[in-house]
C-alpha cells in the first residue's frame, strides 16, 4: 500500500511539475482571491489583518478545490482510471498518494499565501507552534476529504460543478477549527488554540480512514 | 380524494396516510388554539411543528446512513436500501428546509433576527446543504449500481462528518434555547399543554414521514422499473425496425 502510494504521490507531482498548471493557474489564482478580498473589505489594514485567518482559509479551500478538480483531471483523460485499475494497485495506496500529493500542493500553496496574508493583510503569524500544527493538520483534513470526493465526483459530466457542492460543506469545520486556531495564534481572539488542532486531527484522521476504506469502491466504477 | 381508492389497493399505507393526516389535522387545529405565553406571544405555538419537523428530518438522514451502510455491506446489498436510501434523503431535505424555515419565522420576533450563528442552526443548515449535495449527486445518473454504490459512500462519508460539525460549531458559538422536551417539562397546566400538543406533532410528523417515506421508496423503484424498459422497448424498436429475415445485429450496451 505504501509504495503504491509513494507511486502515485510521485506520479501526480511529477505531472504538476511539469505541466506547471499548479504553479502558473492555481498559485496565481491563489493570490488572486487574497488581493480580491482586499478589494471587498475595507483597505483599512485594520480589517484585513483581524480578518486574515479567515481569509486565508477561504483562499486556501478554494485553491484546494482547484487542486483537487485537477488530480482527477489527469486521471480523466486518456483513459488513466481505467490504467490505475489495470496496473493492480491497491486502492488504499492510489488514495493515499493522490491525498499526499494534494496535500504537498496545499503546503505551498499555504506557504506563498502565508506571505500574502503577512504583506497584504499586515497580519502578525506570532505561536509558530500553533500556526504550524493547526496548518498540518488542516491540510491533511483537507486532502484526504477533497480526494475522497475528487473520487466519488471522478467521471461525471457534471463534476466541475458538482464538486464544490460535495466538498464545501464537508471541510466547513475545517475552515472553522483552523480559522480559530490562527486567530489565537495571531493574538486576535483568546481561546484554547491546541483544543482546535485537536479537532482537525481529528477531521484528518477520520478522512484518511474513510478515504482508505472506500476507495476501493469508488475506483470500481466505470 | 383517492384515498379510499388507494386504501383499497395498498391497505396498509393507505391506513398509514389516513392515520397522518388525521394527526397532522388535530396538530394544526390544537396547535393553534395553545394560548399565547408572556414571553414569545403566539409564536410559542410553533413549538407544535417546530421541534417535530426537525426530530423527522433527523430520522430521514438516519435513516439514508443506515440503508446507505446496508447497500454497501456486502451480504445486505440488495437494490431495496438505495431506493430507500434516496427516498428518506428526499423527504429529509424538505423537514430540513422546513425547520430552518419556521425556525427563522419563529426567531424574528423572538430573538430579533432571521438567522444567527448559533451552533445548532449552523449545524442543521450544513446538514441541508450536505444532503442537497447529496441529492444532486444521485440525479447524475448512470448505471444503476454505480450510482447507487457513488450515492452510498457519499452518504456515508456525509454522515461522519456531522459530529466533527458538531463539535467544531458547539465550541464555536451556543445561544439555541435548550433542548424542548426538557425545557418544556410539565410543571403546571399551561406547560403540560403545550408538552401534549408537542408530542401529538412528533407523532404526526413521524408518521408523515413514514407515508411519504412507502411512497418515496415505491417511486423510486418504479422509476427505475421505467429505466430499464425505456432501454427494452427501445432495443424492441429497432428490432422492428429491420426487414423481416434480415439478421438482427446483437444488442450493443
Amino acid at each position: 500500500m505504501w509504495r503504491d502510494a509513494l507511486l502515485v504521490a510521485g506520479k501526480d507531482l511529477r505531472i504538476e511539475a511539469r505541466s506547471r498548471v499548479a504553479t502558473n493557474q492555481v498559485a496565481p489564482f491563489a493570490v488572486l482571491v487574497l488581493v480580491l478580498f482586499g478589494f471587498a473589505l475595507d483597505p483599512d489594514r485594520g480589517v484585513l489583518a483581524r480578518a486574515a485567518a479567515g481569509l486565508f482559509w477561504v483562499a486556501v479551500l478554494f485553491a484546494g478545490l482547484l487542486a483537487v478538480q485537477r488530480s482527477f483531471t489527469i486521471e480523466a483523460a486518456d483513459g488513466g482510471r481505467d490504467g490505475l485499475r489495470l496496473w493492480g494497485l491497491d486502492p488504499a495506496g492510489v488514495f493515499l498518494g493522490k491525498a499526499a500529493a494534494v496535500a504537498v500542493q496545499l503546503a505551498l500553496l499555504e506557504v506563498l499565501l502565508g506571505v500574502g496574508v503577512v504583506t497584504l493583510y499586515g497580519a502578525d503569524l506570532g505561536g509558530a507552534a500553533l500556526v504550524g500544527a493547526s496548518a498540518a493538520a488542516a491540510t491533511v483534513g483537507l486532502a484526504a476529504a477533497g480526494t475522497l470526493y475528487g473520487g466519488v465526483a471522478a467521471g461525471l459530466r457534471v463534476r466541475e460543478t458538482l464538486l464544490p457542492l460535495l466538498l464545501l460543506p464537508v471541510v466547513a469545520p475545517v475552515l472553522v477549527g483552523a480559522t480559530r486556531a490562527w486567530e489565537v495564534a495571531m493574538g486576535v481572539s483568546v481561546d484554547d488554540g491546541w483544543r482546535w488542532v485537536q479537532l482537525l486531527a481529528v477531521f484528518a484522521a477520520v478522512y484518511v480512514a474513510a478515504g482508505v476504506a472506500a476507495f476501493g469502491a469508488l475506483l470500481e466504477d466505470g | 380524494m383517492t384515498a379510499p381508492a388507494r386504501a383499497s389497493r395498498t391497505g396498509g399505507t393507505g391506513l398509514l396516510g389516513g392515520a397522518a393526516a388525521v394527526a397532522l389535522a388535530a396538530t394544526v387545529v390544537l396547535g393553534l388554539r395553545l394560548p399565547p405565553t408572556v414571553e414569545q406571544g403566539v409564536y410559542a405555538r410553533l413549538i407544535a411543528v417546530h421541534p417535530p419537523l426537525a426530530w423527522a428530518a433527523y430520522l430521514a438522514f438516519g435513516v439514508t446512513a443506515l440503508a446507505s451502510a446496508l447497500w454497501l455491506w456486502r451480504r445486505t446489498r440488495a437494490r431495496r436500501w438505495d431506493h430507500l436510501a434516496a427516498a428518506s434523503a428526499e423527504i429529509g431535505v424538505v423537514f430540513c428546509a422546513l425547520t430552518l424555515a419556521t425556525g427563522s419565522i419563529w426567531g424574528r420576533p423572538t430573538w430579533g433576527v432571521w438567522w444567527t450563528w448559533d451552533a445548532r442552526l449552523t449545524t442543521t443548515a450544513l446538514l441541508l446543504a450536505l444532503f442537497l449535495g447529496y441529492l444532486a449527486l444521485r440525479r447524475v445518473g448512470g448505471p444503476p449500481d454505480v450510482r447507487a454504490r457513488r450515492s452510498a459512500v457519499a452518504a456515508l462519508v456525509a454522515v461522519v462528518d456531522v459530529p466533527i460539525v458538531h463539535f467544531s460549531v458547539n465550541w464555536w458559538r451556543t445561544l439555541h434555547q435548550g433542548r424542548s422536551l426538557a425545557q418544556f417539562a410539565p410543571q403546571n397546566d399551561l406547560d403540560g399543554a403545550y408538552t401534549a400538543v408537542m408530542l401529538l406533532g412528533f407523532t404526526a410528523m413521524t408518521l408523515t414521514y413514514a407515508w411519504l417515506l412507502v411512497q418515496g421508496y415505491r417511486a423510486e423503484a418504479a422509476r427505475e422499473r421505467a429505466e430499464a424498459d425505456a432501454l427494452a422497448d427501445a432495443l424492441a424498436e429497432r428490432r422492428a425496425e429491420s426487414p423481416a429475415g434480415e439478421p438482427v445485429p446483437a444488442a450493443a450496451p
